[in-house]
């Protein structure tokens, strides 16, 4: 069974259609990108899935589950997390707390236990910072949990947002532009980063992404979205050679000139 | 090389950390204390003595000593020191109660605004709720609620025995944290702004009932107020106890009335501790790290699986909690309420601790509300006392040559005491915006059983490996 599946979501804001009719399906283990112009709606997409947006119509099934009029939390909590286009770290809180942020629903402390410092919310809390230095450590940065999030470099700061969508356990991984201000090296590093979290940890993936270094490099499948509407969807190479793809992209006419 | 502001600010800091070490702080506070209590014991009125002597708490906490010394040093300035002095001047119990009182008020509206981000300008309605609840029940009051206000009960008989106070703290308690998850409900949907507004209005709406509900049912008796309001009783050993021990060092025994001066000092400090430990643990808890997330980024937080709507109902609670408990304690002490007392300026009051303090730190907000009280019962109003004793007498404002007495009734300088304390506050917002005491985040991102550097060195290499392949 698909993990994701979108049926006809859509999504207006007046009378805009920012998302129309997606239908869009993805199975457990993958790593898949959406592409496509400034404001086709790829960002409001990701909207309707977390919760943030309730779509007008359509369904949108986790597990074969709908979530859509659930609350981004309680999407959150069964298995969706996300990273977002521009970073939306919690800036006053250290690195581990962001972390730790993530791993909330999970902690299973109440206040009294926190109130009566109980044995289990101590070794719970322990635990908890632990396994988010190894979070952090995961993602590649290492003694840097007491620093403020937004005293990092922005490279880093993207890295800490992972670490803390990770914190969740989650099931489905949506990053959006996850490389975008990056430099060569720091995408290279990236895409592993990636690569390691849905072979390592298992975790599906669906990104959002600009770079076409990135995306040729590490999606299996591709769709591409414009004006709201999915417009193309397969593997890298078919991409590559999709005249609608092109044409979205570099405008009408480009198709014949790259063709030469 | 030529800034000498940073050359003393440097050398200042080289010198406190050398004072800082060893043992050194721990005999320095020591004397500090002994002799501040001597300056008070020997003349109780004087101001700056019982201001220095204030300072030693403060300096107790901020110094490097060990725990258990300062925690003993505290125990005794709370329960040996300030007793004697404070029944030598009554008025100092008095500002103490004050300052304990508002730092329970200022950390529980820290809790809404400081950690959750939720402005609050009505947050005296909560203490209102816990002073009205001991208000009605611990009065007569109840005996009147067919009776015009100002008629005399019928009975001499309280409703409650006093002693129904201690069961009256967590019902004041648990009354306030009700009524903030009510009014939470309709109004955590609106943000900032609106927020602050819907509040505010809720503040005056809890004064507008409090002066109203004297018709059909006299429940508050208006505008006049509640009194009297019933005190738990002191048992006699207590007393006599006391007497025994402290009438020595103090010069006189001690009578029931002002007793329960010292009584209810104690109680309003055992309220403040615990309500210190309350916060500080649920602020170190997935609870205190949630409401700080949406407090940064409400959006992020709900992505991240924070039912925020929970969250911030739990703030609005939790902080109401504490004002319904010293609701309870103020009403007891002052043995009368009237709506008067939870006007719009006592919630601008507490949030003015609050900032002045440091928002969302816990230890800046309790000198907040010590700096604020101390200010408004004590420094500016000798100051304005100063002021009036030239305007009676032959001086002259030097440099314009200006007799004192010659100044019109509209420069009064009693009328300046609000000034210089809108003063303050604006100097401290131009210099000091993040207030006495910075909030600042816990280190600790290393557990005990964690592993050591030489493990992180060995990652942090295998992952380089991993970069590069």
């Amino acid at each position: 069974m698909a993990l994701l599946e979108a049926l006809g979501v859509t999504k207006r804001f007046g009378g805009l259609t920012a998302v129309d009719h997606i239908e869009f399906v993805m199975e457990q283990g993958r790593m898949y990108s959406i592409i496509g112009p400034n404001g086709a709606g790829k960002t409001t997409f990701f909207n309707t899935l977390t919760g943030i947006y309730k779509p007008e119509e359509g369904q949108i099934l986790f597990d074969g589950r709908d979530t859509v009029g659930h609350r981004p939390d309680q999407i959150a909590a069964r298995g969706i997390t996300r990273t977002f286009q521009n970073i939306r770290l919690f800036s006053s809180m250290t690195v581990i707390e962001n972390i730790l942020v993530g791993m909330h629903y999970r902690l299973k402390q109440t206040a009294v236990g926190a109130l009566a410092r109980s044995a289990g919310f101590k070794s719970e809390e322990d635990e908890a910072y632990h396994k988010a230095e190894e979070l952090m450590n995961f993602v590649g940065l290492f003694n840097v949990g007491d620093e403020l999030a937004s005293s990092l470099p922005y490279g880093a700061q993207r890295r800490v947002e992972i670490a803390r969508a990770l914190g969740s356990d989650p099931r489905l991984l949506l990053l959006d532009e996850p490389t975008a201000g990056m430099n060569p090296i720091e995408t290279t590093e990236a895409i592993a980063l990636f690569r390691q979290i849905r072979d390592v940890m298992g975790i599906t993936i669906l990104l959002i992404e600009h770079d076409m270094h990135v995306v040729m490099n590490i999606s299996e499948r591709i769709s591409v979205m414009d004006y709201g509407r999915k417009i193309a969807e397969g593997s890298p190479a078919e991409i590559r050679a999709d005249a609608r793809v092109i044409e979205a992209y570099l405008g009408r006419g480009a198709t014949a000139e790259m063709s030469l | 090389m030529g800034d000498p502001k940073k050359q003393i600010s440097t050398v200042i800091r080289g010198l406190w950390k050398k004072l800082n070490t060893g043992r050194t702080p721990a005999i320095m506070i020591t004397v500090w204390l002994l002799v501040t209590s001597v300056m008070v014991y020997i003349s109780p009125r004087s101001v700056p003595a019982f201001l220095l002597f204030l300072a030693s708490a403060f300096f107790i906490y901020i110094l490097k000593i060990d725990l258990r010394y300062k925690l003993a040093l505290g125990v005794i300035m709370a329960l040996g020191i300030i007793p004697v002095i404070g029944i030598r001047n009554i008025f100092y119990l008095e500002v103490i109660f004050q300052i304990s009182v508002f730092a329970a008020l200022a950390l529980g509206l820290n809790i809404v605004v400081g950690f959750a981000g939720l402005l609050n300008l009505g947050y005296v309605a909560f203490y209102a709720v816990g002073a009205y609840l001991w208000g009605i029940f611990g009065s007569q009051q109840l005996f009147l609620l067919n009776s015009i206000p100002g008629t005399a009960p019928p009975t001499n008989q309280f409703f409650l025995p006093g002693d129904a106070f201690y069961l009256f703290l967590f019902l004041g308690m648990a009354a306030a944290a009700l009524v903030g998850f009510v009014l939470g409900l309709p109004v955590l949907r609106v943000r900032g702004d609106y927020l602050a507004i819907v509040t505010l209005g809720f503040g005056e709406v809890i004064r507008v009932l409090a002066n109203n509900l004297d018709k059909p049912v006299n429940l508050t008796n208006g505008p006049q107020g509640i009194t009297p309001i019933q005190r738990p009783t002191i048992p006699d050993w207590l007393l006599s106890g006391w007497n025994t021990i402290f009438s020595p060092l103090v010069g006189q025994p001690v009578s029931e009335g002002q007793f329960y001066n010292l009584f209810f000092y104690v109680m309003a400090l055992l309220v403040v501790i615990l309500v210190i430990i309350t916060v500080i643990r649920l602020d170190d808890s997935k609870m205190g790290r949630a409401w700080m997330a949406i407090r940064e980024d409400e959006l992020a937080a709900a992505a991240m699986g924070i039912p925020v709507i929970k969250y911030k109902l739990a703030a609005f609670s939790v902080g109401a909690s504490f004002a319904g408990v010293m609701g309870v304690l103020f009403a007891a002490s002052r043995t009368f309420v009237s709506p008067e007392s939870f006007n719009f300026m006592q919630s601008i009051g507490v949030l003015t601790m609050v900032i002045l303090g440091g928002l969302g730190s816990i230890p800046g907000v309790i000198v907040g509300a010590a700096v604020v009280t101390v200010l408004n019962l004590q420094v500016l109003q000798g100051i304005s006392l100063w002021l009036s004793s030239l305007r009676q007498s032959d001086a002259v404002i030097p440099v314009i040559n200006f007799a004192w007495r010659n100044l019109s009734s509209q420069l009064d300088p009693a009328k300046y005491q609000r000034m210089l304390f809108g003063l303050i506050l604006i100097l401290m917002m131009i210099y000091r915006q993040e207030g006495l005491i910075p909030a600042r985040r816990r280190k600790r991102s290393r557990p005990q059983s964690g592993e050591t550097p030489v493990d992180t060195a060995s990652l942090k290499s295998t992952e380089a490996k991993h970069g590069t392949a």
